[in-house]
Parts: structure tokens; sequence; C-alpha cells
């Protein structure tokens, strides 16, 4: 029963809200009817004010189809509808409903004609309509339009909008998209001095425009106030680009840490210079590509967790390889680092000319899952997801390699061999198998570097080699044998290297930062963060 | 004195038969070409001329790696830039020697600055318009590079591997500025399109078997140059300070001073024949930077053999040879070939295709004196006789007192 009475409710309410829609689609229809009557520009503007002033959400269409020049008269019964031109004839529909009408010859209909006046006015009346759809989205879409062509106009709509705003921030976008059509009308001065100090508060790139099309044409008191806020809104925006240039840096510190860190590995507690190491983080993007495709292949669903599987088996194969690098080639070349240095050298134009062979030459794509794509705005900082998880994985692989190095068991066998390695063999640690796992290690870390570089860089044979001089240039910089050291030089790197681009360019600045390079490694032969030891030549 | 070795037998004889071949086929070989008729068995093709006369440039460089590598123990990996900076020279004079006969027909401005708007001759141009200062500059600009980056880095000891990868960073450095195309020289297409040389066609016969000869006669100068230094007391402290360079500095010798001397010269001779090289091949670009490269000479040497003269001679030719049958017949495996020699090379070769020999000779020799005393009765129990160590030069890292295992980054 009260299922019943509540069902009836429901009905009434619903008629109750189709109803007035009804008798507001007619009156629509008898306004629309007009464009057939009147005559002229002027006489289709009023029309388009009329139908704007309604605030029908429906009058979209029809306003939008004229705007195209898409709107049509039949010459029979001077119905209106919207058309879709087919070759020779024309579809027609409903200009409210958006239903079909039949076709008509082109003879047989009159197009309503625009300009530009027309289209602008067409513009407004729907930037207008769209202030109040439900959708925030939209409201903000139609603020940012109205912001950035500023009209009169506008104001009237915009009061009534603020009024009924209920969301700040929107309302907020609201009343800076009225005071940039303040700046526009005839306004007293006062308006427009409030105006110009709510635009300047908003302080981005389109408030910077809009001030300085202003301050051109101002006089007095207005340019003044104008030409002191842009003054404050470049020097807001010189900060913004600070940051943003030192985030740049960041992201491309974090991407010289990931490559760097498993060569801070090897080389620090080896002393093995691996000039295959930039081969293994070529490998571990192979290895995503692989992954990739097989998901594509048979299993579309995983896509967004192929990284994931993949980080394990990057590590897997590059780490298996370095075993047989180590094994096979450089155990046999200990103390030799020069030797060493060449034959992996070597390893490393195999290892290429492998992959080129099996994959081919090009570049591969590997796709970004969809948590990696986009990005978001902090202020003006704009900051993409890829870079910033790729920041949070070369950290947390920084984390846990220390973990591993300062707290494990193994750790500790590394840590001696690095500080004495015939005293730890006296002690009991096999250090051969020692190096090997370090080695392992070094190159399975390489190994997932390789996967976090596939989602920002082009996965093609020549991969590794674009990285080797810059991660040497961190481990050199660093320190050797130090992860902190690492650490520090990668950020300090990549810092220095986005900072510098915006003077220098970006072929200039690498090359200063070589040149740095060099010139810090004769004041320090031994990097930022040297091993204390008593040897001569240590 | 020095004519006295030159004559002795020995080690020495090889490097008096190698400078006799290398005379002899720069006079013989453009014969060969222009003298004989086509359809003779004995006629060498230009192209043949031109190949060999390239290798013979590489064969020069990688003698001048040798210089410093095998004897002083500083492994450069950026050799190839000097070899660049000394053929960007003589590729400028060249560049000069167009004239207007460019596509744009300018009289100064060669094509390229032409086309990029330059509207006068930038100031280090200047000069390049005389052979001289072109000969001069081929010297000056590798020779004062190498000096001043060797003065920074050995008075700061930076030693071993760390040198290796600023070296190589050295040359990246250059490689990505002379990509630039407002650094004036040519950016990444570099400058080609050459007419003339000392006022002959680059293209003639004549003129590339000049060049060869040119370069056969330089090279037999640099093997001359080198064995003079080696032999002489100074190259006794070159091997010193590869073998020990902290016995060397306490003994009272400035280590950096004797590594700065063989730096520089090597650079000057690497310059040389890059020089050397350009007009043979017809173009400089900055390809010639690329690391890789300068990583391939270190292979040439060790082929061959570092640590001796006639090693990396030896070494650029066979691996060159190698690379252009290769390339042709099975291109796709150039690159697992030239890797897997690197990898062999250092396994199983250490000393070279020459220290092998030698080593084996010296075996073979001591065996024959122990079996000739043996059959003359004389005290048998006397110690077999020593291994026969030619010359310090052959045994290159016999010093390094530990054994084959890793030490901690130096």
């Amino acid at each position: 029963m009260i299922l019943l009475r509540t069902l009836g409710l429901m009905l009434v309410f619903l008629m109750a809200s189709l109803l007035p829609s009804n008798a507001a689609e007619a009156d629509l229809r008898a306004v629309i009817a007009k464009f057939a009557t009147g005559s002229g520009f002027s006489a289709t503007e009023a029309v388009v004010r009329e139908l704007a002033a309604t605030g029908d959400p429906l009058v979209e269409r029809p306003l939008a189809a004229l705007a195209e020049g898409n709107l049509y008269i039949r010459k029979d019964d001077s119905a209106v509808f919207v058309g879709n031109e087919a070759g020779d004839s024309v579809t027609l529909l409903d200009p409210l409903s958006g239903e079909s009408a039949g076709d008509a010859a082109k003879a047989d209909i009159t197009k309503i004609k625009v300009n530009n006046t027309l289209r602008r006015v067409i513009r407004d009346a729907l930037g207008t309509l769209t202030l109040r759809a439900k959708d925030p989205a939209v409201r903000i879409a139609a603020a940012d339009t109205m912001f950035k062509t500023p009209d009169a106009a506008n104001i009237e709509p915009l009061d009534a909008a603020i009024a009924a705003e209920t969301d700040a921030k929107v309302k907020a976008l609201f009343e800076q998209a009225r005071a940039a059509s303040v700046l526009v009308s005839d306004k007293p001065e006062a308006d427009k001095l409030a105006a110009i100090a709510l635009i300047g508060a908003r302080g981005d790139r389109d408030a910077l425009s809009l001030l300085t099309s202003v301050e051109a044409n101002a006089q007095g008191a207005v340019k003044d106030a104008a030409s002191a806020a842009i003054a404050s809104i470049n020097s807001s925006l010189a900060l913004w680009d600070a940051g943003q240039n030192i985030w740049y840096g960041i992201s491309l510190g974090s991407v010289l840490l990931l490559a760097a860190i498993g060569l801070a590995i090897t080389f620090g507690v080896m002393g093995v210079i691996n000039m295959a190491h930039g081969e293994m983080v070529m490998l571990g993007a192979y290895t995503t590509f692989v992954v990739q495709q097989v998901i594509r292949t048979s299993f579309p669903g995983l896509f967004d967790w192929s990284l994931v599987i993949a980080l394990p088996l990057a590590f897997l194969v590059a780490a298996s390889i370095g075993l047989i690098i180590e094994r096979g080639v450089i155990r046999f070349l200990y103390g030799r680092p020069l030797e060493t240095l060449l034959a992996t050298w070597g390893v490393s134009l195999v290892l290429q000319q492998a992959v080129r062979s099996i994959f081919g030459p090009t570049n591969q794509e590997v796709g970004n899952p969809s948590w990696m794509s986009g990005s978001f705005d902090v202020g003006q900082l704009a900051i993409t997801w890829n870079r910033l998880w790729i920041l949070v994985f070369a950290l947390t692989v920084f984390g846990v390699l220390l973990y591993v190095m300062k707290r494990t068991p193994w750790g500790l066998q590394m840590r001696a061999v690095t500080a004495n390695r015939r005293m730890a063999a006296s002690m009991g640690i096999r250090t051969p198998w020692v190096d090997a796992l370090t080695f392992a290690l070094g190159s399975g870390i390489a190994g997932i570097a390789g996967v976090a570089l596939s989602q920002i860089d082009n996965v093609s044979p020549n991969l590794g080699r674009g990285y080797i001089i810059d991660s040497f240039m961190v481990v050199v910089f660093g320190g050797v044998g130090n992860l902190w050291g690492t650490l520090v030089g990668a950020f300090s790197l990549g810092i220095v290297n986005k900072v510098l681009e915006p003077y220098a360019g970006a072929v200039l600045g690498k090359i200063v930062v070589l040149v740095l390079i060099i010139l810090f490694i004769q004041k320090r032969p031994r990097g930022l963060f040297a091993l204390k030891g008593r040897a001569v030549e240590a | 004195m020095i004519t006295g070795r030159f004559f002795a037998a020995g080690a020495d004889r090889r490097i008096a038969i190698t400078i006799l071949i290398l005379l002899a086929a720069a006079i013989i070989v453009p014969l060969l070409n222009l003298a004989v008729s086509p359809t003779s068995a004995f006629y060498i093709p230009p192209y043949i001329v031109a190949l060999t006369g390239k290798y013979l440039c590489y064969a020069l460089l990688a003698l001048a790696l040798d210089l410093v590598w095998g004897y002083c123990g500083i492994l450069s990996l950026g050799h190839g830039a000097f070899f660049a900076l000394g053929g960007y020279a003589m590729g400028m004079y060249l560049m000069r020697q167009i004239g207007s006969r460019g596509v744009y027909g300018n009289p100064i401005l060669p094509d390229f600055m032409v086309f990029l708007n330059y509207k006068e001759l930038p100031w280090f141009w200047y000069g390049f318009d005389h052979f001289w200062f072109a000969a001069v500059m081929v010297l000056a600009v590798p020779g004062l590079l190498a000096f001043v980056f060797g003065w920074f880095a050995f008075r700061s000891r930076v030693t071993g591997v760390y040198l290796s990868i600023i070296t190589q960073a050295m040359t990246y450095a250059l490689l990505l500025a002379f990509f630039r195309n407002d650094m004036g020289f040519g950016g990444n297409n570099g400058l080609t399109d050459f007419k003339d040389i000392l006022g002959f066609n680059v293209q003639a016969d004549a003129t590339r078997s000049a060049l060869f000869a040119a370069s056969a006669v330089m090279l037999a100068l640099a093997v001359f140059i080198t064995w003079a230094i080696v032999g002489s007391k100074y190259g006794k402290l070159l091997m010193a300070v590869r073998d020990a360079e902290s016995r060397t500095r306490f003994l009272g010798w400035r280590a950096e001073n004797v590594k700065l001397f063989a730096f520089t010269v090597s650079a000057v001779m690497a310059g040389i024949a890059g020089a050397l090289y350009v007009p043979q091949v017809g173009i400089i670009n900055p390809g010639e930077f690329e690391p890789s490269n300068s990583i391939e000479v270190v292979i040439w040497a060790a082929v061959g053999g570092r640590g001796t003269i006639v090693g990396p001679i030896v070494g650029a030719l066979l691996v060159n040879a190698g690379k252009s049958w290769f390339t042709g017949v099975l291109p796709e495996f150039w690159l697992f070939a030239l890797g897997g020699l690197f990898v062999a090379v250092t396994l199983f070769l250490p000393k070279g295709i020459i220290g092998m020999w030698d080593s084996w000779r010296g075996n073979a020799k001591a065996m024959r004196a122990a079996a000739i005393a043996e059959e003359a009765g004389t005290d048998s129990d006397a110690p077999p006789p020593a291994k026969i160590v030619r010359s310090a030069a052959t045994t290159p890292g016999a010093w390094s007192a530990s054994g084959p295992e890793p030490q901690p980054a130096e």
C-alpha cells in the first residue's frame, strides 16, 4: 500500500516536472519560429537574445546550429530545422528534440545567415546558458571562456550566476570572469580598480594577457593599477617558473638516480667499471615491452598491472645476465679495472646487437598504464603522474637498497669486502660469492630502472647508451662506494642541468654541466663523499 | 747513438723493418696505382689506395693512443676528440679552398654559413685560407687541449678509471658542442664537399696517391719518434709511472709532468692523423667525437699489443680490414664480432698479437738454450734460464703486486 502510494506520488511529481517543461517547450518553439518571420541580422539577433533570455538549456542545440550556419527554414511552411548537409539533400532535425524530420532538397529550404557579430552574440548567449549547467566542470569551462573573452554584456548573467552559485571554487572563477568583463565595460573607475585587484590575485598567464591588454587601452589610475598588477604577476610567475624548473630537475635527478644506483654498487663495492650497465637498463625496458605484448594479446584486463608484473621479471632477467657476465668474464679481470672496462664495453656491443637482431632497430611502443598518464596542477606547476611515480619509485629503490646494505647480513658482508677484501676473506666471507651476487644485484637494479625509464623514453637498442655517461658522472660526482653520495649527486646534477637549461639551452646546459664536473673532479678526485682511507692510491 | 740502436738487432730491428716497409709502401703503392695500366695484375685501384690510406691514419691514431696507454698507463677514452679536432682544422682549410665554387657561390663564406644566415666569417675561421696556418692549428689545437686538460687532471692526481671517464666526458661534451649549428662548424652535417688541397683536386687519383704517401711517411715518422721517446731515459720514466706511479713519485720524479708530456705528444699525433684522414674520406662531422669511436681505437691497440710500437699499427690494420670485410658480407654480425673481440682480447690475449708472439718466441728460445745446456752436460742442476723479457715495455702491469682479485675503487 505504502509502495503504491509512493509510486503514485512519484508519478505525480514526474508529471509536474514534465508539464512545465512541455509548456516551456511550446514557448520556445514559438520564439524559434520567429527566425522565419524576421529578416536581416538584427532581427535574428533579437530572436537569439530572446532565446537566451529564457535560460533554458534546450536552446543550446538551435543556437549552436545557428552559429555553425546549420539552421534552415523550410519554404513550404516556414518551419525551422537543424540541417545536416549530405550531398544535394539536407537531413532535417527538429531544433529542440533533435529527432529526425525527413530530408529536403536544397532548393526547398533557406539557410539562416549569420555574420561575425551574430556569432559572437550566440557564443556569449551559450556561455551564459552554461553558467547554470548542473555539471561544475561545464560551469568552470564557461567561466574560463568568459574570462578569456570578456564582454560587458556578460556582467548581468554573471551577477545572477554568482548569486545562485553554491560551489565556492566556481563562484571565485565567476567573480574573476565578472571582473574581466567589468574591465571592458564603462563601469566607474573604483569598480575597475577592484576588478584589477581581483584579477591580479588570480596570478596566472591568462590574467597576465588580460591585464596587458587593459594596460594598453586604459588611462590614469586604472593603467597604473594594471601595471602594478602585471609586475606582481610577473614576479610570482618567475617564482613559479623557477619552481617548475626545479621540479623538472628533481624529475631528471630521479631518472639519473635510477640509472646510476646500480652502477654505484658495482663500481663502489667491486671497483668494476661496468660499461654494459646501460644495456641492463635497456634489457629491463625490453622486458617491460615483452610483458606488455603478452598482456595485450592474452590478458587485456591486466594492462594496468603490466609494470608491476614487469618489475620482478626485469630484475630477474638483468640480474641473471649480470651473473653470467660476472662469472664468465669479469671475475678473470679483477684487479685490472681498465681491462674490465674494455671487456664490459664489448659485452655491451654484443647485447645491443642481440636486441637489435631480435626486436629490430626501431623504437618499440611501451604504453602507460592509466594510473601513470595525465597530469595535475599544483598552483602554477604542472606535474605529470608518470614523473611523480618515477620519483617515488626511485626513492623507494634507494630506501630498499640502503636497508639491504645497512641492515642485512649480506649487506654487512658487502661492506666488509668493500672496506678490506683480504681481511673479509680471512674472516670467512666468501668474497667471490659476494662479488657475484653484488654484481647481479647491481644489474638487477639497472633492470628495474629500465622498467621505469620505458615509461618516459624511447625503447630502442640504444636506450642504454644515452644513460651510461650521465650515470658515470653521477657516481663519480657523488663519490664512489657511497649510496648517499649517489643520491645527492643525481639530484644536484639533475637540478643544475634543468635550471641552466632556460638560460643556456638544452645542449649548452649539458656541456656546461660536463665541464663543471670535469673541473670538480680536479678539485675532489674522489667525488663529493669520498671514502676515507690511508692507502697512497686512494 | 740513436742510429747505433736503430740498426741493432732484436726489437729495434723490428722498428727499422716497419719504417722501411712504410716508406716502401709510400713509393710503391702510388706507383702501382698511377704508372701501371689498369689491366695489369699489379694495378692497385684508387679505392684501395683511399681505403688503405684511411687505415694508415687509424694506425697513426692507435699508435698515439698506445704511447699514453701502453707506455704510460693512461687509458684515454677521448683520443677520438683530438683526432676529430685535427680533422676539423684541416676541414676548415679545405672549406676555405672551395671559394666561390660552392652551391651559393659566396667567395668568403662556406655554404653552410650562407645557409645559416651568417653575415661574416666568425673570427676563429680567420687564417684558415692559408695551408701553413691550418697545419699549425692541426698541431696546436689538439696539443693545447691535451695540455690544458692534462695539466688539470694529472696535477690533481686523477688516475685510472676516473681519468678514463673524464676523458670520455670531454669527447662527449665536444660532441654535443659540435652538433650545435651556432658553433660555426657546420652543425651535424659537418664540413664536406671539398674541392682542392694545395691547389690539387682532392678527388684526383694523383692527389689520393700523394695523400696515401703522406700518411705512410707520417706514420713512419711517428713510429720513429715513438721509438726514440720510449727508448730514451724519459721512456724508462714513462714506464716507471705506468707500473708504479707512487713509487716513482717517492723517488723524486714529478709523475704529472711525465704524463703531461706523453699526453700532449700523443694528442698532437692524433691530430695529425685526423688531418690526414679528412681529405681522404672527404668529410668531417661531429660523429667523429662519438665516445664509442674512441673506445674502438683502444681495441685496435689492444689487439695488436699495447706497450709495443708495431702492435697498434698491426691491430688497427687488422681490425679495420675485418670491419670492411664484415660490414660488406655480414653487416649484422660486425658488432657481435667487435664485442667478442673486446672480450676475447682482454681475457685471452692481454698482451695482444705482438706481445704473444714475443713471449712465445722468448719461451722457445729459453727452452732451446736449456736443451743445449743439457746436451753439453754442463751443470744440470742450474736453474732454467729465467723467462726472457725483451724489454720492460712488453709486460704492462707486471708491477701491480696484487693478484687477480677486485680492488676497492681507486
